[in-house]
């Protein structure tokens, strides 16, 4: 049979070798151990020895040549069979990145493998480490967790960070790793396509089930986590003070009352305090206007318009649509407005314009039945008033130094301004203000 | 830019540094008129002469002994160990004595020193020519222990080393010494002690490794591109002080890690690595951490077959990094 004589390793460290002499010629019969031909390498000089008893046939690497260890310098016919290993089967490229064409420097300096430099035992079987097929049996490899059922239910820990942090349940997740894992991949993904708890893909805040007596956890609605990073927002930026009066709407109370249904009948528009109210406001405003403004880089920025918004709440959250210009506005401007804007909010179909621009906030906590309230500045606004609960109360009435104790309507405001633009003083003039516009409404007014 | 094997970047180093620093003298076994058993030190005794290129009889002990006496006295000793496999006698002098210098003499004395030591297998050495050492030294508070893989960072290293105060065990891979070629600037420079190198950047996963293992590595990551995982490579280049910023950086960013070693498992650099990784990337892991290292057997075996068996190769670590990739 023919064998392929490779040239054989010597020294730990050797890759090439330069062919010496070749002390056979082909057609010589040859015995094993015989030496068959001179290497010489940059460490050693040597005679190579027959690695079979047989005939040399061939000669393939001539006097002078430079050949890497390994590789094929002649062939033999050898007597009787002989074993040759031939474990070459290259599934991963002897040559390392380094090796392309276009050589980056970072590869340059890694350098390349010289090619054929792998190893064999003196005597020319030659078995090639580097390209031997895998042995796990015997390397030890740290066993990463065997594929089980569970693994849709078992989360590592950056998977859990991840999941937190953007809001994403794990368990409607399709995992992509083994077993049906969920992986940081997955993760990032869903973040990426925003399948985030409270998106369009999942409208509702969902509630984990929980046992009883457990506490639940509530993945936030990106409106309700949008209102409470506003929240904190004013709250940590503005100095909040508080200041809150009352007022007598009787007369508001009856002129509504005397007004109401020919008042809708006319104009086919609800009539409510709120524009009234507002009314008031607005001309308060006007006269106060530090009230009006806002705190921006250290500088008090007095607003030119006078764009209150009035909050309301929503089925998703606290909204606040704005009614423009409302200091310039008629008692029935102002009720078809805000007639409009609590539709649109209430039915999830508001405008951008709906919505911006404010300058100051009403907001009517008495309509669910609050008698005092502290609210958080809507940022970057300097102050909001809310308008409370209207309750009859028995109260002192001093006329003509004679003092009676009679049934009015009542009615607190209060006010939230932020100290840095607005002492007491003006919070008081302003509060003043809006109490003298509403106790001037009687039946006898005419707003129309 | 030159392109360079290994030992040829051992060699020109040497050669520089001994012509910049006078105090540089090598010792070891036929290091003079030898040149070296890997020729390392090849015309070294012709230009420097037999006082600075000393052969030493056949005994560690006494090499790295006066090795520690010339340091504390002045000089900078570089000394040659022929295999690390004959290293052993010579334990005392280093952990027992050249680590302790500048503590036990409260920093009045320091022990300029550095030791050569080419290790490693794969290279038909069986059991007394393929052994890896690093982890003793790289467990001994005192020293500094570097292992460079490509021509670039051999030499840059072993300056560093050579400019070291203190006493720097050099691991050269015997398989890389002519194996790998690869550029290297001409002029002086040095490369920094203590710091990692991310050699391939990845995204999916991050392989931590050293010496020869660092080339199979990028084979097997070059592999697994085909295969669609993008595996960064980060080798580590300093075994003592480990640089545990550049391994918890990568690890965090992948989330994966596969630790490839020469050397077997118990206790060792993959072990320290593996801890790391454990005390500082657990939020950002993944999976969990993972080790190709050779079995849990004493020596490097000498048959070819079995040999090929205990050594990490190129396909186990591309066969590691598709399973840890499709977890």
């Amino acid at each position: 049979m023919v064998f392929k004589i490779e040239l054989p390793q010597v020294g730990e460290s050797v890759t090439e070798a330069v062919i010496g002499k070749w002390l056979k010629s082909p057609g010589e019969h040859i015995d094993k151990y015989d030496p068959l031909v001179e290497v010489i390498t940059d460490k050693v000089n040597m005679d190579v020895p027959a690695p079979a008893t047989g005939t040399l046939t061939k000669i393939l690497a001539s006097e002078g040549d430079t050949v890497p260890m390994g590789s094929v310098i002649a062939e033999m016919e050898t007597d009787e069979a002989v074993t040759q290993a031939d474990s070459r089967s290259p599934s991963v490229p002897a040559t390392p990145s380094g090796a392309k064409s276009e050589t980056s420097p970072l590869a340059a300096r890694i350098g390349t493998l010289v090619q054929g430099a792998n190893v064999g035992p003196t005597g020319g079987e030659f078995l090639d480490t580097s390209l031997s097929p895998p042995t796990h049996d015997t390397a030890t490899e740290s066993a990463a967790p065997s594929q089980s059922n569970n693994e849709k239910l078992r989360f590592s820990p950056v998977v859990t960070r991840l999941a937190a942090q953007h809001g994403v349940d794990l368990t409607t997740l399709a995992g992509t790793g083994l077993g049906g894992r969920v992986t940081k991949k997955d993760v990032l993904t869903a973040v990426e396509e925003g399948i985030t708890a409270g998106s369009a893909t999942m409208p509702s805040p969902r509630v984990p089930r929980a046992a009883p007596g457990d506490d639940q956890v509530i993945e936030p609605t990106p409106i309700r986590r949008m209102i409470a990073d506003h929240m904190v927002k004013s709250m940590t930026e503005i100095p909040h003070a508080w200041s809150a009066i009352e007022v007598d709407v009787t007369g508001m109370v009856e002129w509504r009352a005397a007004n109401r249904q020919r008042f809708e009948q006319e104009h086919g528009v609800r009539l409510t305090y709120l524009p009234i109210t507002l009314r008031s406001v607005a001309a308060a405003l006007k006269t106060n206007p530090r009230i009006n403004s806002s705190w921006v880089d250290g500088k008090m920025v007095l607003k030119g318009a006078i764009n209150v918004g009035v909050a309301v709440a929503a089925d998703e959250g606290l909204i606040v649509p704005v009614v423009h210009d409302a200091a310039g506005a008629s008692l029935l401007e102002l009720a078809q407005q805000l007639d409009g804007l609590i539709e649109r909010a209430r039915s999830a179909s508001m405008t951008l314009d709906d919505v911006r621009g404010g300058t100051f906030t009403l907001n009517n906590t008495g309509a669910l039945g609050s008698v005092w309230g502290g609210a958080i500045i809507n940022h970057p606004q300097a102050a909001i008033l809310t308008t409370e609960a209207i309750v009859k109360r028995p109260v002192v009435i001093s006329h003509n130094d004679t003092d009676t104790v009679v049934v009015r309507s009542m009615m607190n405001i209060c006010l939230s301004f932020d100290h840095r633009i607005i002492d007491g003083a003006e919070a008081s003039a302003f509060l003043q203000a809006v109490r003298a516009g509403l106790e001037a409404v009687d039946l006898n007014s005419e707003f129309e | 830019m030159p392109e360079q094997t290994v030992i040829e970047a051992v060699r020109d180093t040497m050669r520089a540094e001994m012509r910049r620093d006078e105090t540089v003298i090598l010792l070891g076994e036929d290091i003079g008129n030898r040149g070296g058993v890997f020729l390392a030190t090849d015309g070294f005794i012709e230009e420097f002469g037999a006082d600075r290129v000393i052969d030493t009889p056949l005994a560690e002990s006494l090499i790295c002994g006066l090795a520690l006496g010339a340091a504390v006295n002045g000089m900078r000793p570089l000394a040659e160990i022929q295999f690390a496999d004959f290293v052993w006698p010579a334990i005392n002098q280093i952990v027992g004595e050249a680590a302790r210098v500048r503590y036990g003499t409260n920093g009045l004395k320091t022990a300029p020193l550095t030791i050569r030591v080419p290790y490693g297998g794969g290279v038909r050495g069986g059991l007394y020519h393929s052994q890896s050492v690093e982890v003793l030294f790289a467990h001994t508070p005192g020293l500094t222990v570097v292992a460079p893989a490509t021509p670039y960072d051999a030499k840059g290293l072993l300056a560093s080393a050579i400019r070291s105060d203190d006493p720097v065990i050099v691991l050269e891979h015997k398989r890389t010494y002519r194996l790998v070629k690869g550029e290297v600037p001409a002029g002086d420079y040095t490369v920094p002690i203590g710091r990692a190198e991310i050699k391939r950047p990845g995204s999916d996963m991050t392989i931590v490794t050293y010496g020869l293992m660092l080339h199979y590595a990028l084979q097997a990551a070059e592999a697994a591109s085909e295969q669609g995982f993008d595996v960064e490579v980060l080798d580590l280049r300093t075994l003592r002080p480990l640089d545990s910023d550049a391994i918890a950086e990568s690890v965090s960013r992948t989330g994966k890690v596969l630790i490839v070693q020469e050397d077997t498992p118990a206790v060792s650099i993959s072990s320290e690595v593996a801890a790391i990784i454990g005390e500082r990337c657990f939020f950002d892991l993944d999976a969990p951490i993972t080790r190709l290292t050779p079995p849990e057997i004493p020596p490097m075996p000498f048959s070819p077959l079995q040999e090929a068996a205990f050594m990490p190769s190129p396909e186990k670590i591309l066969a590691a990094i598709t399973k840890l990739a499709e977890l």
